[in-house]
């Protein structure tokens, strides 16, 4: 296994006409991978993430900046010389083989001997549950049973030095969907392998990934562990990519002691109030806005107790819908659509008032999250 | 309405319609919910005429529309992988079968203009799709679905290839879109949550077969049969197999001792009488699994009512930012718990879970079937 270091690594594909560049399908970036973490590239279509992945697995030479396994420079190495394993979206099988017979082929092709490839093959077989499928021919599997062998072709090899997965379980049915995805975070948590996990669906990526790294347009714009990624998101773009619904992002003021919503006052917690006191945004001319997730609004019996509760506002309830587990309740705040969640089985108030946690109430200036930061202030 | 009676087909040797009864009204949102090769696509191919069945009757506004060719019929479908002429402009896309069908000018127009406002293609109609995302491209065939205004709008997992954020907003705008054309709108899906947010009415297909049609918030919080509960589980259902004993008490297969009768009889008050005696089996949903319960919200105290304990060995846990996942073994099952927050349990920690008897449901686990009291019955 390897850390992965990607050093001043930008890409731009080529120009027909040469006279002029391509933008970036890459932004410029300094990342380093840890040796043995799994991490999620998330993003949508085109953000970068498979240009990202091709770069590393080395299918795409980047245009610009170096590739470094372990300190090794491998940005002229070929995909086979780097020693990795890679997952693709379609089952990559050979169908006269038996699932067994494919599972042994890349230990076969590095010349490994017959007793190690065996126990492998066993181990894998086991994993993925195809222990009795073990001497069928490919060809004969269903779909969902061939990605499993291509996942089982990625694992095999135990001295890869990373595995990549493109987007492994998109075409894959819901309830295998539960299996696989939870025996690739065991063979995590066993074998120790660097992953790399691209996808663009957010469920997979925060339960696979000990650190997500969210994408946008070719750039990073956080790596964090799920919880961070929730709790505070630092651009508002991964506060809305991020969570079913997303965060809610409504356009403010601040006043000085609080962010100001169509005229209602909404309050701040302590850092987030000295943070946006320290950057002046009283007098700004950024776009502020405030970020509220779905999941951390109370929706509550709108009364006299509300009205001097400076944590509660009253809201207008315009629909509800019963999501089964939980209900989802669209709301307008001044001129301005919201969403919470409230809990299966419970009532929805028709004078409705929405109860606020300033630790979940967060402070955005032109998308990036207001928070102390380390730039010393002017005296 | 189409109604569907009966229908038989055979497709192949792991495929294949039985016995299939329908009626889908027009101005519904029908959801064929279930896994690959349950029947969705070869259920919507006879739907569409592309396909006889081997038997059963299938009429549409009362008239039989087998043997009609697909050319006659009032007929659009959009499947997962999205369809266009390439060589076509995006307008020129969405107007194609209003060409076909010999509309005038300005009625094209008008068309095109109204669903590529609803569609949002309104900057992209000059295009070509190739010069466009996903997303867009699928807006493009749903358009074209949209602007034909036919009678019956088969939509075969129309999202599935589109990132997840956009599905979640299509998924949100699709039922709106198609509703006021007041045609029979089939939609297949794999997934339940998708169901869930669609609305409408859900049939559950399992192997060719519906295992229960209903409106879909009836058929999830009431499902007739243990499959239909685990077709529109994600994730992934609990059950075990529950048995009497020879003291008259309830015991988990597998468990050295009874439930407590508190919790027994809780459970066996909401069982039909004619089936107290059956072997059953319990499942509950992941999310109904609590490692404790306060009050609701409602000020209901639920403390006072027996609950079930579950105690379990932990398998893996995966964690989401809000939510964990705790997949867990129980009396050597599978089960999987869904919980609030972050709850970092390692793999061999023994968990100790919670579950309301009303959260339960119990099957008969000879038949699979539902073993409630049917309403009216105390």
């Amino acid at each position: 296994m390897a850390s992965i270091h990607l050093k001043n690594l930008g890409h731009r594909y080529p120009a027909a006409g040469a006279e002029s560049d391509n933008p970036y399908a890459l932004n410029p970036l300094n990342q380093v991978w840890e040796d043995g973490g799994a991490y999620a590239l998330l993003g949508p279509s085109g953000c970068g993430k498979t240009t990202l992945l091709n770069i590393i697995s080395g299918l795409l030479r980047p245009s610009e900046g170096r590739v470094l396994f372990d300190g090794e420079d491998v940005t002229d190495l070929s995909t086979e010389r780097r020693n990795i394993a890679q997952v693709f979206q379609f089952p990559v099988v050979y169908d006269t083989l038996t699932v067994a017979e494919n599972l042994a082929f890349p230990l076969r092709n590095r010349g490994i001997d017959n007793t190690t490839i065996q126990t492998r093959v066993a181990d894998t077989l086991a994993m993925l549950g195809l222990e009795a499928r073990a001497n069928e021919r490919a060809r004969s599997l269903n779909a969902d049973d061939k990605q499993k062998i291509s996942l089982g072709r990625g694992l095999v090899r135990t001295d890869v030095r990373a595995i990549l997965f493109d987007e492994p379980l998109t075409v894959i049915d819901p309830h295998l969907k539960w299996q696989l995805r939870t025996e690739l975070k065991k063979i995590h948590e066993r074998y120790g392998h660097t992953m790399i996990y691209v996808t663009h669906d957010q469920t997979e990526a925060l339960t696979f990934a000990d650190k997500v790294v969210v994408m946008n347009a070719g750039s990073i714009l956080q790596v964090g562990t799920p919880k961070e990624l929730f709790d505070r998101p630092r651009h508002t773009f991964v506060g809305t990519f991020i969570g079913s619904p997303g965060m809610n992002v409504l356009s403010c003021t601040f006043d000085g002691t609080a962010a100001i919503v169509d005229g209602v006052r909404i309050v701040l917690n302590e850092a987030t109030l000295a943070a946006a006191q320290a950057q002046g945004l009283a007098s700004t001319s950024a776009t502020l806005e405030v970020g509220i997730r779905p999941e951390s609004l109370r929706v509550i019996v709108a009364d006299a107790s509300t009205v001097d509760d400076t944590h509660c506002v009253n809201v207008e309830v315009l629909g509800v819908e019963d999501l089964g587990r939980h209900s989802l309740v669209r709301l307008r705040l001044g001129e301005q659509l919201l969403c919470a969640l409230h809990p299966e089985g419970a009532a929805i108030p028709e004078a409705a008032a929405l109860r606020l946690d300033p630790a979940c109430t967060l402070l955005y200036a032109d998308a990036l999250l207001v928070e102390a930061n380390d730039v010393p202030l002017l005296p | 309405m189409l109604r569907l009676n009966n229908i038989t087909r055979h497709v192949d040797s792991n495929n294949s319609l039985q016995d299939i009864s329908l009626e889908l009204k027009r101005g519904e949102l029908n959801i064929l919910l279930g896994p690959t090769l349950s029947g969705k696509t070869s259920l919507m191919r006879v739907m569409a005429g592309l396909d006889q069945p081997d038997s059963g009757e299938l009429t549409f506004d009362g008239e039989t529309v087998i043997g009609v060719p697909v050319q006659k019929r009032e007929l659009a479908m959009v499947y997962q992988q999205f369809i266009n002429y390439p060589s076509l402009s995006v307008y020129e896309n969405i107007a194609s079968p209003l060409r076909v069908a010999g509309l005038a000018k300005s009625e094209i127009e008008a068309r095109v203009a109204q669903a590529a406002q609803l569609l949002k293609l309104e900057p992209y109609l000059t295009r070509k799709p190739a010069n466009l995302s996903g997303g867009q491209q699928q807006r493009v065939a749903l358009a074209r679905a949209l602007v034909k205004r036919a009678s019956l709008v088969l939509l075969d997992e129309p999202l599935a290839n589109l990132d997840y954020k956009l599905r979640e907003e299509l998924r949100a705008e699709l039922p709106v879109l198609f509703a006021e054309l007041g045609a029979v709108l089939v939609y297949a899906t794999t997934e339940p949550s998708e169901a869930l947010v669609l609305g409408g009415k859900t049939a559950c297909l399992n192997r060719g077969r519906v295992e229960q049609f209903g409106p879909t918030l009836d058929l999830y919080r009431d499902p007739d049969t243990l499959m239909a509960a685990r077709l529109f589980s994600d994730p992934p259902l609990n059950s075990l197999a529950l048995n009497h004993d020879d003291s008259g008490g309830l015991r988990f297969a597998g468990a050295e001792q009874a439930l407590p009768a508190a919790v027994a009889s809780e459970l066996l008050s909401a069982v039909n009488p004619a089936e107290a005696a059956s072997n059953l089996t319990l499942a509950v949903r992941g999310h109904h699994l609590r490692l404790g319960f306060d009050p609701l919200p409602s000020g209901e105290s639920t403390a006072s009512k027996p609950l079930i304990e579950i105690r379990g060995i932990v398998d893996v846990t995966e964690i989401t930012g809000s939510e964990s996942f705790v997949h867990f073994s129980f009396m050597g099952q599978p089960w999987v718990a869904l919980l609030d927050g972050i709850h970092a349990l390692a793999g061999g920690a023994e968990i100790v879970l919670y579950a309301r008897p009303q959260d339960c449901f119990l099957f008969n686990t000879l038949t699979g079937k539902r073993v409630r009291k049917l309403s009216g019955g105390g």
